[in-house]
């Protein structure tokens, strides 16, 4: 399990919340925040309501957090308390998520496909015109609307890739976790991923592509 | 063997990123690689993906719902 950077250890983590240490616990609601509240958007239809399943969670860990027995890492405790509060207001609000069947239709929008040659061109399954070399964003517009372009991309995704995405490359937990966070296979994991991040290229592919036609 | 086409790569990048392909996939993807310009740069803004999703800035909670959070906190030490 990782740990979170700027956090310290898992035992400590906890004894300082047993003791009150109230700092500890508003370092855990920082560190965690928008990966919570991003999670549980996911399963509910409000931000409003998001943020109540956050806070609902909150509270079950400070009532819980003397019979924390360790079995996971406190990360992984948390989330998963969020993820069946979640779960259990999206049913409330009649929106539920079918985590289990990641392979079902529906769910694949492939744009680079469509940047391969075809059956009737010469070389099918290469590139048609080469991928371009994307800028380094170093310029600060430049990276707020990247990151723009980025939020918007997740923001669209089906909610069980937004889910993976966010808890690994948004949030950095490792894949072990996000398969106990989420309950799904360590190939789900994968694919979810891999189809989220597919989006997420492809719109900043695009972004790039207009600024480079604009300039 | 057959040749590794560009589609197949596309497919297996994040596979490739996570270390979980077998041997003989995996140098075949990296022979591809070797000779495919638009390949590697695919995977270059692949990871320049990953790395953008990572540098999000943080996101706090609400001030009014951080406040309660912590005086709940607070009141548990005196039930
Ligand atoms: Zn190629």
């Amino acid at each position: 399990m990782t740990e979170t950077p700027g956090l310290p250890p898992d035992d400590i983590v906890v004894a300082a919340l047993r003791a009150g240490d109230e700092a500890m616990f508003a370092a855990l609601l920082d560190s965690w925040a928008r990966g919570m509240l991003w999670l549980a958007r996911s399963h509910v239809s409000t931000n409003d309501s998001a943020e109540e399943v956050v806070q609902d969670t909150w509270l079950a860990v400070i009532r819980g957090i003397d019979g924390f027995e360790g079995r996971s890492s406190v990360k992984t405790w948390v989330y998963r308390i969020l993820v069946n509060t979640a779960r259990k207001r999206g049913m409330r609000e009649n929106r539920t998520v079918p985590w289990s069947s990641a392979f079902a239709g529906g769910e694949k929008p492939f744009p680079d496909g469509s940047r391969l040659q075809g059956a009737d061109d010469p070389l099918p399954g290469f590139w048609k015109d080469i991928p371009a070399l994307w800028p380094t964003p170093e310029g600060e517009v430049l990276a707020a609307e990247v990151r723009e372009q980025i939020t918007t991309a997740l923001a669209g995704l089906p909610p069980r890739q937004r889910a993976v995405i966010t808890l690994r490359d948004v949030e950095g937990c490792t894949s072990e976790e996000v398969c106990e966070i989420l309950d799904v296979s360590a190939a789900n994991q994968r694919v979810l991923l891999h189809r989220a991040r597919v989006v997420v290229r492809g719109r900043l592919e695009e972004y790039f592509e207009t600024v480079r036609r604009s300039a | 063997m057959k040749r590794f086409s560009c589609g197949e790569l596309v497919d297996l990048v994040t596979a490739y990123l996570e270390n979980d392909l077998d041997d003989p996939t995996l140098r075949r993807l990296q022979e591809h690689l070797a000779g495919c310009e638009g390949c590697r740069r695919y995977l270059a803004q692949f990871r320049a993906t990953v790395g953008a999703l990572g540098a999000l800035p943080p996101e706090p909670l609400a001030a009014p719902a951080r406040e309660r959070l912590l005086a709940a906190f607070r009141r548990r030490r005196r039930p």
